[in-house]
């Protein structure tokens, strides 16, 4: 086994060991099963679903994520003194953060999607967006704690760090867009307006899922615009790329910082 | 085993405002005992840890058996090293930072066991390392440092929190390194152990090298008899 999986498997034993990851697929569970249940038709409940994807999946991962890292000091510190080179090092301690946290995530959410089902003919496939989105954000997430616990040495301003990471992508971000729509509400904006929310991966969460249930028209006009985007496999696909895109500028820049780092 | 040599040359590295190595030039005699002495802060722990590769320097070079340290860690396979204080993951237990580490370097066979068993530290190795005494912690750092028979063994301040006992056993084992073929490197503050274990000194001051050659040469150019007296001097001296 390489490096990388070494770290990663006793990352991954520790995290899985832990009782908050237990507790997170829990949380979901019962949330999804709440919904479900009493949530309506499957569609809304999947609705209903969107926000704790997009707010609560955010916060838990780069929240645990971030603390995690600060807990594994002393571990990175043991390996450091070994054969192990910082890149593999640092890659083993993304998978073993990721991997447990999309577990308790598939787990959570998909479970009781998979026994309770619901809804018309479109709900499979807009359940399997949602969880796509869902493990997508939580690599971002992953990401993002890991870029705050390398740059930060103070775990209590780290922490601050990380829930701004959070209050940011899902809410400051908004504010912006909104400050710049009504500052220029001359001028034709769909085109920068798209621009800036391909920067921000949890509004590209929440257009993707908004746009495969189906209820763009709760965005407005722009809805259409979007619509217009990407409806097609052209532009959901380009959609989820970004996203990707937006896990793996935080996971380099990151390691380029872990491999400057004085330890 | 051929015992690894290291070179540092016009290593500077400095922390914010703070120039911790100013310049430091030094070889590291193979097959010896070498202390690093000097003052609080004089940069003994980030010299050490600029050969670990775990404090990166600004400028200068460290080799270690004629290899540049840098991205490859393949030569920390043959470095045995042993904190200032344990670093062990706190919720493994000892057998399973063993695993790990035998794991990590791939190596299961022809491990040097000795102190786990002089410091009868069997029965502690199953219970998470957090709840062991700070004196066992410090016990199992050492025999983990030994535990690969490395051809580098560093050692920053071995005996601090050992019980003399044990520190007594610890300082034995150092003792029969250089035989075994291992270069080591090591700090105290205790003069007396200094004398007792190395060989050769490099003394570091403010992030400068002001002394580096064997104890004996330095006893004799200051004519003091001790150890602790001719350190004092040269301090003195150093600050005038």
């Amino acid at each position: 086994m390489s490096n990388t999986g070494k770290v990663m498997t006793s990352q991954l034993r520790n995290v899985a060991r832990s009782r908050w990851i237990a507790g997170y697929a829990i949380l979901l569970a019962l949330l999804t099963w709440m919904l479900l249940r009493f949530g309506g038709s499957g569609e809304r409940a999947l609705l209903s679903l969107l926000n704790v994807v997009l707010l609560l999946l955010p916060l838990v991962t780069v929240v645990f994520g971030t603390l995690y890292v600060y807990n594994a000091r002393e571990f990175i510190e043991m390996l450091l003194a070994q054969p192990v080179g910082r890149g593999a090092l640092y890659t083993g301690l993304f998978g073993g953060l990721a991997l447990p946290l999309a577990g308790a995530f598939l787990v959570g959410v998909g479970i009781p999607l998979l026994v309770l089902g619901g809804g018309g003919p479109a709900f499979p496939g807009q359940a399997v967006m949602l969880v796509t989105v869902g493990v997508l954000l939580t690599l971002v997430f992953t990401a993002f704690s890991l870029c705050v616990a390398v740059l930060i040495e103070d775990r209590a301003r780290g922490l601050g760090a990380a829930l701004f990471v959070w209050l940011f992508t899902t809410l400051i971000y908004d504010g912006l867009i909104l400050l710049v729509t009504s500052a220029f509400d001359r001028y034709p904006l769909e085109g920068p307006l798209l621009g800036m929310m391909f920067l921000n991966p949890v509004d590209l969460g929440r257009v993707l899922l908004l746009l495969s249930f189906d209820v763009s028209a709760l965005m407005g006009y722009t809805g259409a615009v979007y619509r217009q985007f990407f409806v097609g496999p052209a532009g959901m696909l380009l959609a989820l790329l970004m996203l990707a895109v937006c896990a793996a500028v935080p996971f380099l820049l990151g390691l380029h910082w872990f491999r400057r780092k004085d330890f | 085993m051929t015992p690894t040599r290291v070179r540092l040359s016009a290593l500077r590295k400095r922390f914010g405002r703070l120039e911790v190595l100013r310049g430091v030039d030094a070889t590291i005699a193979p097959g010896r005992i070498t202390a690093i002495v000097g003052p609080n802060a004089a940069g003994k722990t980030t010299l050490i840890k600029s050969i670990l590769g775990m404090v990166r320097p600004d400028s200068g070079t460290v080799l270690v058996d004629d290899a540049a340290v840098g991205r490859d860690p393949g030569y920390r396979e043959r470095i045995g090293y042993m904190p200032q204080a344990s670093r062990f993951p706190e919720q493994l237990s000892g057998r399973e930072v063993i695993g790990l580490l035998t794991a990590v370097r791939g190596r299961r066979d022809g491990l040097d066991e000795e102190l786990i068993a002089r410091f009868r530290l069997e029965p502690h190795l199953d219970r998470p390392v957090r709840t062991l005494s700070g004196g066992t912690l410090q016990k199992l750092n050492a025999a983990v440092a030994f535990l690969f028979r490395p051809s580098l063994l560093i050692l920053d301040e071995p005996t601090a929190g050992l019980d003399p006992v044990a520190a007594g056993l610890l300082k034995d084992k150092v003792l029969r390194a250089p035989g075994d073929g291992t270069t080591v490197i090591l700090t105290s503050h205790i003069m007396s152990e200094i004398e007792e274990l190395a060989e050769n000194l490099l003394f570091l001051v403010e992030g400068s090298v002001v002394y580096q050659g064997p104890v004996a040469a330095l006893l004799e150019r200051s004519g003091e008899r001790r150890l602790e007296r001719a350190i004092a001097e040269m301090l003195a001296g150093a600050a005038a």
